[in-house]
């Protein structure tokens, strides 16, 4: 079923994130709709992300992700580079889902949270994609063309920058990566004022998520 | 490279569990390294071994995987369990993140004191009677084969009925009102590599006890 790809989520970052980033770079225009209730059936497991794509229903956000990288030749070329950015996106997830809920904690978890944060992705995650930039010698985490890996590496990075504005300061590979990847014109066009990326959690974020998820 | 995968954990479930299983499933046999101390955690640790620092960690095939997930789907792409293309990949995938959620509610239980364990229990039992059940019952019933996609095992089958069987070890008669998944359930347990699985000698781990929370305490 032709058509743009429709997302089915709230007005805001959550899980969806990362399939807004990943149809952006692959150069997928999107149509949305805002979620105001989340009892449907047309969510399979009672919940969303859930994305309209070629004639499915899909939900759950990894099951929706690996289908758009392998769609868009965003996936590698076999097994071996397939199982490189399966690694590297869930520890990329890892680190995102840190991130993510540092909005629902209180003020004092939110303060050891963001120690947290910065002592995984300093310590953890961009060590490890340091080293496979350097030992890899191509400007991409697998192979030489853009992956999944690469656009779910980049999300992370600007959305830990949020928080931590000199987390690259001792990763300067990371740092050409950072600009490059933000040079991609899809990506570029995706990181301007207009695009459909998201801002960072407020208030009134979680005051929706609240109510659609029926939550106290 | 040729040879068995070699499992690093401890000698328990855990997240292990779901990577035994599929092996098994597949006829793929397999050796273990148990973690029982901290100094042997370190080591892998020292050696590089551990590309997150964290376990599971599989060597397989000259790498050394971790993450269950990519872990997971390196086994199922590998030995045919998932699924003839792209579409049969997206049902699968969304079918294992289903299970994957209901297996990890499970999986933390020990975990909990007694009083957080009583509403554990009842939300495991909720998840799996209104969420997820009867999704696959829906799916065994529309779809019309023995299996969940396609018209052979794949991974997806694997999962479900790991998640089966740790569910109806809280709550054993969690299938009361699923009759085709109690039909799933018998076929699937007469496969003869799963038969094999659920014989005792097999690498199936037993489900947590106070030991396996005191090791796995001390090697956090």
């Amino acid at each position: 079923m032709a058509g743009k790809p429709k997302l089915y989520y709230f007005n805001g970052r959550g899980r969806m994130e990362s399939i807004r980033w990943l149809l952006a770079a692959a150069g997928i225009e999107v149509g949305s709709s805002v979620l105001k209730k989340t009892n449907d059936g047309a969510l399979l497991f009672q919940q969303v992300p859930m994305v309209e794509i070629d004639g499915m229903k899909m939900v759950q956000t990894r099951a929706i992700l690996g289908y758009i990288a392998a769609k868009h030749n965003l996936y590698g070329k076999d097994l071996k580079e397939r199982a490189l950015i399966d690694m590297y996106v869930e520890g990329t997830r890892d680190l995102i889902d840190l991130i993510r809920v540092h909005h629902k904690f209180s003020p004092e978890e939110q303060e050891k949270n963001l120690a947290l944060i910065n002592e995984r992705a300093t310590a953890r995650y961009f060590p490890v994609y340091e080293k496979v930039l350097k030992d890899h010698g191509t400007e991409f985490l697998v192979g030489n063309q853009l992956t999944w890996a690469d656009v779910q590496l980049i999300e992370a990075i600007l959305m830990v920058e949020e928080k931590v504005s000199t987390v690259l300061s001792k990763f300067p590979l990371l740092q050409d990566f950072k600009t490059r990847i933000c040079n991609i014109p899809t990506i570029k066009k995706f990181l301007q004022p207009g695009s459909q990326r998201k801002p960072p959690p407020d208030e009134s974020y979680v005051v929706t998520a609240n109510r659609v998820f029926n939550r106290k």
